[in-house]
């Protein structure tokens, strides 16, 4: 039985796509003339190594953030595309939050958190009611939708906000005392508890609620659970605004952590929407799943910095590693039964 | 003066693009394919179009390698949805995903360089008659395709292969051939695209420079309900917005509104069209 099960586990698509990645990224180191084995020894060591730890964590908070975002509607077979924007107005709206509430600083914290996720929440809205009232798909209006709003920060960021005498694009420095705690020296903050806080809803959500179950129900056959009831449009909207709102968290933590600022482009640059969002689609988002894929591309996303100090192999190879997991895995490949009907039968 | 042939001309360069890749998915929608990756087989095409270009000092040859180039990589979608069936939503994602990180690894493993490849010895496209081949290219294309759907057994199967494979396949048509056919075909025109991106709109690469022209062909796809003619005119719709965009930087917007410009007006004309078509009944069969 545990065999056969063993087997199973062995022949999902999952396994053959991360071991397919694996295999291919060690292709291409050897292409680059380097050794495959020193290379995702760095990754590891980079990451998880005590000068990594801290990155990767910090990494993390953005990238199970974004996952669980998109991993949310992703559940029902909604694809929110249009993270970018839903975090960046989170960040930009946290900002102004601090920079002007009269408020003591720690509930200017918790009002910038609260003001970040709304205007997430807000925006990832407005690209539902594009799918419910005006027929146009969430996978394009939330894209569409997004740039827009990546633009408007930007130009708020360049001059309306811009801090005066600085030649960076970024706002002024928030007060002091607005920032999350940070633990010890690190810049790992409450930011990290706050998203696994968030996971551990989604669990619970996904595991023991009714809603949960229309959610998952909705997504394996979404004709059925609308003939058992499920109202298609308000689910849109209520998973939009929950997937929009965990994306503008992400935003506000962002500017609540190190450098305590909005820069432009800071929030956009690491990639936490296509990360979490491979992160999502790995998990078929799975609450538990999704957490275990954001730190795998976390430790992947730190680590190809410390492969790149090593063996001068370009960090980019892991987001190529990256999307070749999801291309095998939506193309649904798997080992031949051949291969393990031996092993069990032996 | 605001509309004049300046902006009519730059509308037009901006419009090739656009209008090669949204071909190439309009035929994949007819045939049943729903394609969101060109902008990754355009991105693979700005890529091998440049650097064809600068080891061979041919931009012609450039452009013959993104066409194959970005053909092989359609193969991704053909064999992932077509043969195995999988999600081709997901597939789609993960190209262009692919193809972002893909040509940022060859950029710097290649060209030995981050972020742009800008030489001035990097041969472009020549103009023929003041405008890119690819442009002519791509009017030609448009007519094709109208009348290959609309007048060719070819194009009527390939309908039939959208409409109702199973009825197709009892005619003794066969879809996956069909279907292989137009994502291959939707590779070439998208490895147009990206040429004319990278060796005739600029004669440079830089990451990630498609910038969402891709999805906005996805768009126009849709704006133009996947008919060639439909498509031209949204493609022109985006064209115009890029173009006006421009003038009104030169007129003292900020960067940040031109940048937005054309993916407001997509997405106006994409509420307006569908608004009008919400309240005529939708034909019989007709996907949503």
């Amino acid at each position: 039985m545990t065999r056969t099960s063993l087997a199973g586990a062995l022949r999902s698509p999952l396994t053959f796509s991360v071991l397919a990645g694996l295999v291919i990224g060690a292709l291409f180191l050897v292409g680059t003339g380097a050794d495959p084995l020193t290379a995702y020894e760095a990754v590891v060591t980079g990451a998880l190594g005590g000068d990594g730890i801290g990155a990767t964590l910090t990494t993390t908070t953005g990238v199970l953030g974004l996952a669980l975002a998109l991993a949310v509607p992703l559940r029902a077979g909604l694809i929110n595309l249009g993270g970018d924007g839903q975090m960046v107005l989170g960040g930009i709206t946290a900002a102004v939050t601090g920079l002007n509430s009269p408020l003591p600083a720690p509930l200017t914290v918790v009002l910038a958190l609260l003001a970040g996720t709304a205007a997430g929440a807000g925006y990832a809205v407005l690209a539902a009611l594009c799918e419910n009232r005006l027929g146009v798909p969430l996978l394009v209006s939330s894209l569409l939708l997004s740039y827009p709003a990546v633009s408007l920060a930007s130009y708020l960021a360049r001059y309306p906000l811009k801090e005066p005498g600085s030649s960076l694009p970024q706002t002024r420095a928030l007060p002091d005392g607005v920032a999350l705690p940070a633990f010890g020296d690190s810049t790992v903050t409450l930011g990290l508890v706050l998203v696994a806080l968030a996971a551990a809803a989604y669990w619970f959500t996904d595991r023991r609620t009714a809603l949960g179950y229309e959610i998952r129900m909705t997504g394996l056959n979404p004709r059925f659970s609308a003939y058992a009831g499920v109202e298609r449009r308000g689910l849109t909207l209520r998973l939009m605004s929950v997937s929009g709102g965990l994306a503008g968290l992400v935003g506000a933590i962002g500017v609540l952590s190190f450098p305590y600022r909005f820069v432009d482009g800071s929030l956009t640059a690491p990639g936490y929407t296509w990360t979490g969002l491979t992160a999502a689609l790995l998990a078929g988002a799975a609450p538990l799943g999704t957490v275990i894929a954001a730190f795998f591309f976390a430790v992947l996303q730190v680590g190809g910095l410390a492969m790149e100090r090593t063996t001068e192999v370009p960090r980019e190879l892991t987001q190529v590693l990256q999307a070749i997991v999801i291309v095998f895995l939506a193309a649904r490949l798997r080992f031949p039964r051949r291969l393990f009907r031996k092993r069990v039968t032996v | 003066m605001f509309l004049d042939s300046d902006l009519l001309m730059s509308a037009l360069r901006a419009l090739t693009p656009i209008l090669l890749a949204a071909l190439g998915g309009a035929l994949c929608e007819r045939a049943g394919v729903f394609n969101i990756g060109l902008e990754g087989m355009m991105l693979l095409g700005c890529f091998t179009s440049v650097a064809t270009s600068w080891f061979t000092g041919s931009p012609w040859l450039g452009v013959l390698a993104a066409a194959l180039a970005a053909a092989a990589y359609s193969l991704i979608l053909a064999v992932g949805a077509v043969t195995l069936k999988g999600d081709a939503v997901v597939l789609g994602i993960a190209m262009n995903l692919l193809a972002v990180g893909l040509t940022s690894f060859l950029l710097r493993t290649v060209f030995g360089v981050q972020g742009t490849f800008d030489d001035p010895s990097l041969q472009g496209l020549p103009l023929i008659g003041g405008f890119s081949p690819l442009a002519h290219l791509s009017w030609a294309a448009v007519a094709v395709a109208a009348l290959l759907l609309s007048r060719h057994v070819w194009g009527l199967r390939l309908r039939g292969v959208g409409e109702a494979p199973d009825a197709a396949a009892t005619l003794g048509v066969r879809p996956a051939t069909y279907q292989y056919g137009v994502i291959l075909l939707s590779g070439v025109l998208c490895g147009l695209a990206g040429a004319q991106l990278a060796l005739g709109n600029v004669t440079l690469f830089t990451e990630n420079m498609t910038a969402g022209r891709g999805w906005i062909a996805v768009v126009a796809v849709m704006l133009g309900r996947a008919a060639p003619l439909g498509v031209l005119l949204a493609a022109l719709l985006f064209g115009l917005a890029e173009a006006a965009g421009f003038r009104l930087q030169g007129l003292g917007l900020p960067q940040q509104a031109t940048d937005a410009a054309p993916y407001v007006v997509t997405l106006g004309a994409l509420f307006l069209t569908t608004a009008r078509r919400r309240r005529t009944p939708r034909p019989s069969g007709a996907r949503s």
